[in-house]
């Protein structure tokens, strides 16, 4: 006893996953009561259309069955409506009789369909499209009638007359606004998504208003009158003219409701021991009618009832997917736009393609897609991030780039993929396995895909086709976060940047700090978030935050690469890429005594020795002689060279010099990422240097600098930086452009990445254009790499002996 | 179950990190987390065999270093959605002496 106890009203989609995010947080906080009127447990509403559509049964669509209510110790009440709340007592009491006393409430009593108010509307026949009894109801009408009229031509109403027509009934739908959707398209797209519709078999009564419906001689509705007095045969309506947040539980106990029940930022009701989340809610005067942001509601509610106290909703930015397979829309944000917006658009009729973008000061304010909508997601990301996109307006239309994604056979749009057709080449993970989790499982979100298939959880290369397909199986249900506010991990909410802001400006030195100042949830981090701490650490206070190797994966706590089969490869820096005659005959004698099994060059111009024991390792690096190339590290790794004008007959700068140059700067600089530079003698560029995060390319006159390239995951072609003289320069806007990346860069963001988030054009005012900064950030970078330690050399001299040893009994 | 046998001291495994036990029935993981509780699990993970004992430690999970899986160390189970279990050996501290049962 003396648990607390929290009663839940409504048995819905926002509640349960409010009560999953507590549990959560504080799974023994509460004894848990739920109240809900279904006879369900908690079901995925939104996939009610493919059950109606035939393509999934109620089974599938089974989110929480009765075994985990009973796992959590949760009494649950179903077929059970609660009549009444006593706020005096805090006690609920359900239309059966049945009582439960709570400290805490919980209302997550949905919406109503809006019914219209016209003759008729109550008659056997007329129902809404809510939940499953209706669902049923449809299912059941369409194997005995025949004629079908759906009132309201927006998503629900458009997805169950889609359902209607697939299960052989004849359907007509009256809609009062001049063209579909009028609320997630503009006219152009609503045209053309009621001709496809029509090429299905389905048709339209557009600006038509119902007058009343007409009961025949059984007394179940026949006919459906209009207001121009077309009479039109129907023995099932469906009203799907939209929803009313169900407030009249909470009206009745005197909560005070306008639009829905008003709620505060944390989801409290104007009853300090009442909260509300979902559909019946109003916040900032805004009833939500999707999923994504009753989950992010219910986020906030869950961590103010485990007394976290720290979360806050402050509203959300919708998207919209039509979830009738084979039609391809998507809209969000503000796509009319008004004076103050400039419009993008392709208007492709004829291939049945149309995409407008709305713009507003430089940045992405809403769209609607019609026909090819891969590129919604990145849209909406754009817009959720509110990212400047002056740079890449010119192609802004023709969506993201995808050249060079490697991995899934050049697809790029998820919808022309056949089930059978591998999606992650790493994982072998196909179209049809990832859509199946979706449903079956329940999956909302990337990092659910990635969690339970596997997809994307490797090279990360098929992430976009995992959020298509997504998005195009639940709709606008899937809300990618704004990926500057995406949490690291699941121990916290603090998102990269809160989490580097905090440790600036709060002069946090180590990672038990860190975790105490922004309540971290675990005692210990996890994989995730403490190799990300520990590079915040060290590189915000270089020499005053210590090192946690402890917080550091395997290859950099190893100073080696881990193999599948546990052995480590181990590959000796070569300065640019130069060796010599004395370094190969060690190399080569390392070989033959520790029996090497497989050495190889690499494509960094080093020499890797592969399948070494771990306690041979510091034997190997004794008798090798050469400091660490750290092949291993989210660090430096190799400045590539050609033979530059020391050798080559159309050489004009000395590109092995400069290399060499360039990589003793750079010794053992950690990084978010790794960092692989490359300096070719000419324009022939023969040392690749447009594909590597800086790229040097010798002219006659100097040399030209180029960042942000990537050979790897998705081939990027590095963007022009600044053009210098002397080889002093190259060390100097290098090393600078690097410091800023090391300052600003997430862990795991490569250059490229990190490029594509905050914008070339800051690189150069802070690294080109600011000459000050440029000097202090290179100043910065030399002081924190001075002395720089060969973590070889150390662990020869004995550091870490423990970490190379086996105990053997 | 076999014998028990005094393997090291307890700082002689690093707070979340752990030693690797070579005996004749394959390599075993000793596993210390930040609440100075001590785990053996057979070094190898369901999963694809990766050594356990090279992953990071965090509460009481290691994450296996080569495809990221997540075991209990208290049972050797996969955190779900994965599915397997490795091994589990007693073990025990005495006076700052671990000991495990093999």
């Amino acid at each position: 006893m003396g648990r607390k106890r929290l009663v839940m009203v409504g048995n819905g989609m926002a509640g349960v996953r409010t009560l999953e995010e507590l549990l959560k947080l504080a799974p023994d906080e509460y004894g848990i009561t739920v109240f809900g009127a279904e006879p369900h447990p908690n079901y995925n509403r939104i996939l009610l259309s493919p059950v109606l559509a035939g393509e999934m049964s109620i089974q599938d669509i089974i989110l929480n069955d009765h075994a985990w209510y009973a796992q959590h110790g949760i009494t649950l009440h179903l077929g059970k409506k609660v009549e009444r709340i006593d706020r005096l007592r805090r006690r609920v009491i359900a239309d059966d009789g049945t009582g439960a006393d709570y400290d805490r409430l919980l209302l997550a009593t949905g919406s109503n369909p809006f019914m219209l108010p016209v003759p008729g509307n109550d008659l056997p026949g007329v129902i809404s499209y809510r939940d499953i009894a209706d669902t049923d109801a449809m299912i059941d009408a369409a194997q005995r009638y025949r004629h079908a009229v759906v009132i309201g031509g927006g998503l629900l109403g458009l997805e169950a007359a889609n359902g209607l027509r697939l299960r052989g009934m004849d359907v007509t739908v009256v809609h009062l606004a001049d063209w579909l959707l009028e609320r997630q398209l503009d006219e152009t797209a609503g045209r053309m998504l009621q001709r496809s519709l029509e090429e299905r078999g389905l048709k339209f009564l557009l600006g038509k208003q119902t007058e009343m419906l007409i009961a025949g001689a059984s007394g179940r509705v026949a006919a459906v009158r209009l207001k121009d007095g077309l009479e039109l045969p129907a023995e099932l309506v469906v009203m799907a003219v939209g929803i009313r947040p169900n407030t009249a539980l909470a009206e009745a106990a005197g909560i005070h409701c306008q639009r829905g029940i008003v709620v505060n930022d944390t989801m409290q009701t104007y009853d300090p021991k009442i909260y509300a989340v979902g559909e019946c809610v109003a916040h900032r005067g805004i009833a939500y009618g999707l999923v994504a942001p009753l989950f992010e509601q219910g986020k906030v509610a869950a961590n103010h009832l485990a007394n976290f106290g720290i979360g806050r909703y402050t509203g959300s930015v919708t998207s919209t997917k039509l979830k009738v397979t084979g039609i391809d829309l998507f809209s969000a944000g503000d796509f009319f736009g008004g004076k103050d917006t400039e419009e993008i658009t392709l208007n492709d009729a004829a291939g049945g393609v149309y995409k407008k973008l709305v713009i507003r000061d430089n940045r992405l304010v809403g769209g609607v897609l019609y026909g090819d909508t891969a590129d919604g997601p990145w849209y909406f990301q754009l817009l959720r991030d509110s990212q400047d996109i002056h740079e890449i307006r010119d192609h802004l239309l023709f969506g993201q780039s995808h050249v060079g994604d490697v991995g899934h056979q050049g697809h790029s749009k998820a919808a022309a993929m056949a089930d059978s057709a591998e999606v992650c080449g790493c994982n072998g993970v196909s179209k049809g396995v990832i859509v199946k989790a979706i449903k079956e499982k329940g999956l909302f979100s990337l990092d659910d895909i990635k969690q339970h298939t596997k997809a994307a959880s490797s090279c990360g290369s098929c992430a976009g086709l995992c959020e298509q397909i997504l998005s195009a199986t639940i709709g606008g249900a899937y809300t990618p976060a704004a990926s500057n506010r995406k949490p690291v991990c699941g121990c916290t909410d603090h998102s990269h940047q809160e989490v580097r802001d905090a440790i600036r400006a709060q002069h946090l030195v180590s990672i038990d700090s860190v975790m105490r100042f922004l309540e971290w949830r675990t005692d210990d981090g996890c994989e995730k978030c403490r190799p990300a701490l520990n590079y915040y650490l060290i590189s915000t206070w270089p020499g005053e935050a210590r090192d946690d190797p402890r917080s550091r994966l395997i290859n950099e706590r190893a100073h080696a690469n881990i193999q599948k089969d546990g052995t480590y490869s181990v590959v000796p820096r070569m300065w640019g890429g130069l060796t010599s005659a004395a370094e190969l005959r060690r190399i080569a004698d390392v070989a033959e005594k520790y029996q090497v099994p497989t050495i190889k060059l690499t494509g960094g111009q080093r020499i890797d020795l592969l399948g070494i024991r771990k306690e041979d390792l510091i034997g190997v690096w004794q008798d090798l002689g050469m400091p660490s190339g750290h092949a291993y590290g989210k660090s430096i790794r190799t400045v590539k060279t050609c033979v530059g004008a020391e050798h080559c007959r159309f050489g004009t700068q000395l590109a092995m010099d400069m290399g060499v140059k360039l990589e003793r700067m750079l010794f053992d600089m950690y990084s978010p990422h790794k960092v692989k530079l490359a300096v070719s003698g000419s324009p022939r560029n023969c040392a690749e240097a447009g594909i590597k995060d800086v790229g040097v390319i010798g002219v006659d006159s100097g040399y030209e600098l180029y960042v942000g390239g990537n050979g790897g995951i998705k081939t990027e072609v590095a963007q022009f930086l600044v053009k210098v003289k002397s080889d002093e320069e190259v060390l100097e806007y290098a090393g600078a452009f690097l410091q800023l990346y090391r300052e600003e860069g997430f862990y795991l963001e490569r250059t490229c990445h990190w490029l594509e988030r905050v914008g070339l054009e800051h690189a150069k005012n802070r690294v080109v254009e600011d000459e000050e900064n440029r000097k202090a950030l290179h100043a910065r970078l030399l002081a924190e790499l001075q002395d720089a330690p060969d973590p070889w050399a150390e662990r020869v001299a004995g550091a870490e002996r423990s970490e190379y040893e086996a105990i053997i009994v | 179950m076999g014998e028990w046998k005094s393997i090291c001291m307890l700082e002689d495994i690093p707070r979340l990190g752990s030693r690797v036990v070579r005996s004749t029935g394959g390599d075993i993981a000793v596993f210390r987390t930040s609440a100075n509780a001590v785990f053996a699990l057979r070094d190898q993970c369901p999963h694809k065999g990766g050594p356990l004992s090279q992953g990071l430690v965090h509460g009481n999970q290691v994450t296996c270093p080569l495809h990221g899986w997540k075991l209990r160390l208290d049972s050797g189970e996969a955190v779900a959605p994965d599915e397997g279990c490795s091994r589990r050996y007693p073990v025990r501290v005495e006076s700052g002496t671990v000991f495990l049962q093999l």
